[in-house]
This record gives structure tokens, C-alpha cells and sequence, in this order.
């Protein structure tokens, strides 16, 4: 199956019928990859496992309530309180029903949402945020306190919601490339290469360049692990690696300023193709440069990995089981880390990808998030180098979009550094969307977090954060 | 062990020596040079943000996605400069043939010569700017060189530099969050979406309020505003040379 690609809905016209259909595709092994409503009144669900989706929608309940999937399939929490907060629609007996987000003129204020409370005189309160003590974004934590032990956190998001799918469908769909490149600026290629599949794909373009796409994703991916990698060493005060891995990260994105004028990859790509073309001289600088990284990366990760003091904070803290990455449906690292080798480069290729194989750890912790991150990046470097032999100089990178054909539905998926970045629009008329939904791994992945610090010390939270190292605007959009 | 040294030997010494007057590579699109002939309304036609009038290039809004310049190679090109902070909103218009901002004049009371802390408050921002700003104290950029430290608390802080274009989740917090600030205070914009909006400057999602009331004494430019931008505006406020 290659993506991005369009795709018919089963009509289900009965609730009922699209319930058990539901049930029955989870009994298969498949996964919820998106479960929204839209304007049209109708609610839509894609199932996927690798290399299978399959979509389907149904009308709004007419009652505006419907039996609450979550119950037994926690992997829908999230999107259930999507669909109650965007179109008050009522899953019965959800767990956790509050808002995701605060989208426009909604009640109540965000800053007078419900948190889970404890009677318990045993029990403390601790709220973080959500303006936080470091250069990061803003986000609330409410942990509920036993002594020192974390006993339960809840994540409430959407300060940082812009409205980003509103903006999308306002307009010509082709021209919204800068509105995808900040959906999150840390991701910009896996969502803007998103975004494009969906442009391309509903107007029926072939793109040029994605070998040099592909190289900037992967080249997004060593910057960010090696960004991640370089903020847990820091956590632990392991400073001699929290250096090398940023100045390393310096020398990956400067590379990619050099290839499109953005250290994030911002103005690299419009649907259908690249705007940048690559020198040859250029790609034999980049050669000899992530080169150099790779080496780097190797010497610094083999130090911090057989340093005792760093692998006592490391080892056993912050533990996802494997039963709860496929219960609530966890994506990218944060699945991979606990044995569950998922991966859309392999699962939905969106192009062909220079061999490798999908790797994973197995303890869950943080230890298995930040090595799996080095050995991640190190087989990015290998996919870069065999792509800069690849990549022609002379072959053309862009291509004119035709208009879309309306009323057609397109999936296109991407495996960002983070993991599953989905996008999934349907056409209006011949240039516009009538919706377009937008899912970062962090939107089901910060769940995980939540679970990884229940019962550990709060003092290890930073460092369980930051092995997740998740996207605060990617979810709230 | 051994790789550790290996490392640090091949690491070699990677601060720029003086981030004030560093090379950038001529792929950075940093201050547009407009030509006499320019069209604004041709440019605009490309612009995502409506950055061009008669004036010239308004760097509030631009998030130097390099459309006009493609579109329009003639009318517009983008230097590699990365010096284009202002201290007045109204001086960030890049007028047509000119090759420089005007220079900023403002200055910090002495006091904060060596020694200024800085509070970072991230309202809708995409996490770029969060990085770069972040970036600036890692040991390429190394900021607190100039005694110039990105603080935890508020109460700390000498000035809060603003990122993103204010989400209406955010205007109450970033509002307390000032307020915490000793005075007196100095707030800075960094970025397009801190400046003008940005891309966002018409989402109903978003609350600007706030810069209603208060004035910043800098505007850095960018989408997202560059470590060197960042560096060299605020040593510029400063006095350092």
C-alpha cells in the first residue's frame, strides 16, 4: 500500500452497525489511527495496521450520544474527547470526558477545567504550568501526590491552540504550505511532507524530489533525536554529552539551512516537489559533514551508555509495558522502545526507502527510549548517505498541481521522529478542503508519559518527559 | 571512556569567536534587499502575510518563505544578513533600495551592561523559536558569554522575550507571568508570530491584547528568529560592540 492515497468511506447509515464494525476490525488486529467528526454531520474512523487502512463513517447519533468505545478500547479515549469537544456529541460512560483543547468559543475557560481529585488526606496536589521553568511550551500538569511517589498526572493541553485546522480550510488548500510548516516547528518536513501527500493526492500530482524529501526527513529525525538525546544527558547532569549531542545537532541543521535557507527545513517543500535543489558539491559537503556526525554520535552515545552514575537514572525509570502500547495505541518511539515495531516507513512507505530494518528495545524505560534514539539516528545516517548517492542534481523538483477533484477523501502518513504523523482531508471544490484533520504522535502519545510516571519519584518526571519528548503544539494545533 | 575523549578531541573548539560579526551561510534568507521598481501588490500576491506595501518589506510579518523571491527574483533579494532587529515596530519596514535598517537606538540603563536575565514565554508558538532561543545558550552561540542568562522564574528576570503570536489560552498566563517580573522590565519580541501575528495574525484563536498595554523595547525578525539575530539584537540593546 503506498500512501498518500485516496480513499472511499463504507457508508454505515445505523450507529450500530459502524460500532460493531469498529469492534470487529480491533478484533483483527487493527489499530484507531483517526476517529473524528466533521461538518458534514457524519463521524468518521480510519482503523490501520501495517500496511492496511481501512475507513468508514456513519451520521451524527441522532440523540447526540452513542455508547463510549473507550470503556474497552482506551486507545479511543482521546479521540472520543475530540469528537465531545468539537461537536458535543456524548460517548456514554467515557472514563475521562473533558476537553482536549480550547477551541474557539467554547465553555468552560480552560483555566477552569475539571482534574481528577483525591479526598485522600494522604494525598497532595502539585500543578506545573502552564508556563514552565525552562525554554519550553506551555502545557499544565496536575500530579496527585504520595509523599514523593507520583501516584497519578493528568496532561491538560490546548494553550497552544491556533486554530490550525480552521486556517487550513480557509482558502486555496495549495497555498497553505507555511500553515503546515508550523503545525509543529520541530516536525516541519513530516508534517509539511504530509501535507503535501494530501494536496498531490487529491489533485492527482505525481511529486518530484521525494528522494531529496526524504532526506530532509531523515536529517529532521537525527536533529531532534539527537536534540532529545541531548536534553536527558542534561536532566542527569551528564554535561560533556548534553554538549557534544547539541553541537552535533548544530551541524545536522545547519546542513539543512544549507540545503533550504531554514535550519528547521522551513521553505524546503511546496506540493509537488522541493523549491531547493541540491548542488553536487553541496551533496558531496553534506557527505563528508554527516559523516562526521555519525562518528561523533557513536564516540558520545558509546561514553554515555557505560556510564553507571547516567544508566542508575536511566535503567527501570519511567517503564511502558508492551500490553499498554497496543491497549491505547501508542506510536513512534514510545512504541518501538516497548517491542512494538511499528513504523510507517515500513508500514505505509510513501516512496521507496533505501532498505532497513524497523528497530526497537525491549524494557520500555527511559534507558530503551534514549538508546533506541541513538540507534535510530545512526541508521538515519546510513539512509542519508545512501540517498545522497542517489540524489541527480539535475533531475527537476517541482511539478504545477492540478485542481482537485471535489468530494474525494485523502490519507497521507509519515513517520515523523515522533512517530505516526497523520493527515487526512476531504475535498470541497477544486481548490479547497471541506476538513482537514491533522494527528501528531504526541496526541495519543502523552498518555504514555502519564503512565510512565505512576509511581516513580517526581523528581525522575523531567527526565520521563523528556524521553517522550513530546509536541505541545503538534497536538493542540 | 577512551570514546569520550575521542569525542571531545574531535569536537574540537565549535564556539563561534564572535557571534557579532560570524559568517552565515549565503543559503539564509535573512535581510531583503528590494528593488526601486518593486510591485508591491505583485508581491503580495505571493506573500503569505500581505508583508509588502508601499514602503517596503514589513520583517514583522515576514516569515522569509522566500516565495517572492522566487516568484520575483528581480524585485526582491534576500541577503544573508542576519542582523535586522529593531527597537521601534515602525523601523522594521525594509524600504525599496535600501541595503539596512535603521540602527537601534535603544539602550538598557547601565546597570544591565554585563548582567541581563531574560524569562522566555512560549503563547502559540510552533516550538521553533523556542529552539533557536534555546540554541543560543548551547555551546556554538554561547550567550552567557555577555552575561546574558535565560532564567526559570519570572521574579529573576530582567526582561521577557515573547515567542508566538499569543494563543487566547495563553493571554491570562503570559499576563501573570510579566506581571511577576520585577520592574523595571523589558519585554522582547521574537519572531514573526510575536511581532505581527504572523501567519496567524487572523485566527480567531488567537488574543494580542496584551501588547496593547505594553510596549517591547526589541523586535527580532525571523520564522524562526536565528540564534545569531537573536545574539546580536539583544548584545546591540546592551551596548556591547
Amino acid at each position: 500500500m503506498l500512501l498518500p492515497m485516496l480513499m472511499t468511506p463504507v457508508v454505515y447509515p445505523e450507529l450500530d452497525t459502524f460500532l460493531k464494525w469498529i469492534r470487529e476490525s480491533l478484533s483483527r488486529g487493527f489499530q484507531p489511527f483517526a476517529f473524528f467528526g466533521t461538518c458534514e454531520a457524519f463521524i468518521y474512523c480510519l482503523m490501520g495496521k501495517a500496511g492496511e487502512l481501512e475507513l468508514a463513517c456513519c451520521p451524527f447519533p441522532p440523540a447526540g450520544r452513542y455508547p463510549s468505545l473507550s470503556i474497552d478500547f482506551p486507545a479511543f479515549q482521546i479521540f472520543e474527547r475530540e469528537l465531545f469537544e468539537e461537536y458535543g456529541i456524548v460517548p456514554i460512560r467515557h472514563p475521562w470526558l473533558k476537553s482536549v483543547r480550547h477551541p474557539v468559543n467554547t465553555q468552560p475557560a480552560i483555566e477552569d477545567y475539571p482534574f481528577l481529585a483525591s479526598e485522600s488526606p494522604l494525598i497532595h496536589e502539585v500543578g506545573v504550568g502552564p508556563v514552565h521553568a525552562g525554554v519550553i511550551e506551555p502545557g499544565h500538569f496536575r500530579f496527585l501526590m504520595r509523599g514523593e511517589i507520583v501516584e497519578h498526572l493528568e496532561i491538560q493541553l490546548g494553550w497552544q491552540h491556533r486554530g490550525i485546522c480552521a486556517m487550513l480550510c480557509d482558502g486555496a488548500l495549495a497555498q497553505k504550505m507555511y500553515i503546515a510548516e508550523s503545525i509543529a516547528g520541530d516536525s516541519v518536513i513530516a508534517h509539511g511532507t504530509a501535507f503535501c501527500g494530501i494536496v498531490e493526492c487529491l489533485s492527482g500530482t505525481e511529486a518530484r524530489a521525494k528522494d531529496i524529501r526524504t532526506l530532509l526527513l531523515e536529517m529532521e529525525r537525527v536533529a531532534m533525536h539527537l536534540s532529545t538525546l541531548s536534553a536527558l544527558a542534561g536532566d542527569v547532569a551528564y554535561i560533556m554529552s548534553q554538549n557534544l549531542f547539541a553541537a552535533i545537532r548544530t551541524t545536522v541543521i545547519n546542513s539543512t539551512l544549507s540545503i533550504c535557507g531554514s535550519r528547521f527545513g522551513k521553505r524546503a517543500l511546496c506540493p509537488g516537489g522541493v523549491n531547493y535543489a541540491l548542488t553536487q558539491d553541496l551533496i558531496e559537503a553534506l557527505k563528508t559533514k554527516m559523516k562526521y556526525c555519525a562518528l561523533q554520535i557513536q564516540n558520545t552515545a558509546e561514553a554515555m551508555f557505560a556510564s553507571t552514575s547516567l544508566l542508575s537514572r536511566f535503567d527501570d525509570t519511567g517503564k511502558v509495558s508492551t500490553e499498554d502500547v497496543i491497549r491505547y495505541g501508542f506510536t513512534g518511539i514510545s512504541a518501538k522502545a516497548s517491542g512494538v515495531p511499528i513504523d510507517s516507513r515500513v508500514d505505509f512507505p510513501n516512496w521507496q526507502y533505501p532498505a532497513f530494518l524497523v528497530q526497537t528495545e525491549s524494557t520500555g524505560d527511559v534507558f530503551a527510549r534514549a538508546h533506541l534514539r541513538y540507534v535510530e539516528a545512526m541508521q538515519s545516517l546510513d539512509i542519508i548517505q545512501e540517498l545522497l548517492k542517489r540524489i541527480d542534481p539535475q533531475s527537476p523538483i517541482c511539478t504545477e498541481t492540478a485542481s482537485f477533484s471535489p468530494n474525494q477523501i485523502a490519507v497521507s502518513i509519515v513517520e515523523g521522529a515522533r512517530g505516526r504523523v497523520l493527515h487526512i482531508a476531504k475535498s470541497k471544490d477544486e481548490s479547497t478542503a471541506l476538513w482537514y484533520k491533522i494527528y501528531d504522535p504526541s496526541m495519543v502519545n502523552w498518555l504514555a508519559l502519564s503512565l510512565a510516571v505512576q509511581d516513580e519519584q517526581v523528581s525522575d518526571f523531567p527526565l520521563c518527559n523528556k524521553s517522550f519528548d513530546l509536541s505541545y503544539c503538534g497536538s493542540d494545533l | 571512556m577512551f570514546e569520550l575523549f575521542k569525542a571531545r578531541f574531535r569536537h574540537g573548539y565549535q564556539a563561534i569567536p564572535n557571534p557579532l560579526k560570524a559568517g552565515m551561510d549565503p543559503a539564509f534568507p535573512g535581510l531583503p534587499v528590494l528593488d526601486k521598481q518593486m510591485d508591491f501588490e505583485l508581491l503580495n500576491g505571493v506573500c503569505p502575510t500581505n508583508a509588502f506595501s508601499e514602503q517596503g518589506c514589513d520583517l514583522g510579518k515576514c516569515i522569509f518563505c522566500g516565495a517572492c523571491e522566487r516568484k520575483f527574483p528581480r524585485m526582491i533579494h534576500f541577503s544573508n544578513d542576519f542582523k535586522m532587529a529593531s527597537d521601534d515596530r515602525q523601523k522594521l519596514i525594509m524600504a525599496p533600495g535600501a541595503n539596512s535598517l535603521a540602527p537601534i537606538e535603544f539602550r538598557l540603563p547601565s546597570q544591565f551592561r554585563r548582567s541581563f536575565t531574560i524569562r522566555n514565554v512560549c503563547a502559540g508558538g510552533c516550538n521553533a523559536c523556542e529552539m533557536e532561543l534555546a540554541a543560543c545558550n548551547n555551546v556554538n552561540f554561547d550567550i552567557s558569554r555577555y552575561g546574558i542568562e535565560i532564567v526559570a522564574s519570572p521574579r529573576h528576570a530582567d526582561a521577557l522575550i515573547l515567542t508566538g503570536p499569543i494563543s487566547r489560552s495563553m493571554a491570562s498566563a503570559l499576563a501573570e507571568t510579566w506581571q511577576a517580573i520585577p520592574e523595571p522590565r523589558y519585554l522582547i519580541l521574537a519572531g514573526a508570530c510575536a511581532i505581527s501575528g504572523g501567519i496567524f495574525a487572523e485566527s480567531p484563536a488567537i488574543d494580542r491584547a496584551f501588547l496593547k498595554h505594553w510596549e517591547a523595547c526589541l523586535f527580532i525578525p525571523g520564522c524562526p528568529a536565528h540564534p545569531l539575530s537573536i545574539v546580536s539584537a539583544i548584545t546591540q540593546i546592551m551596548g556591547i560592540k
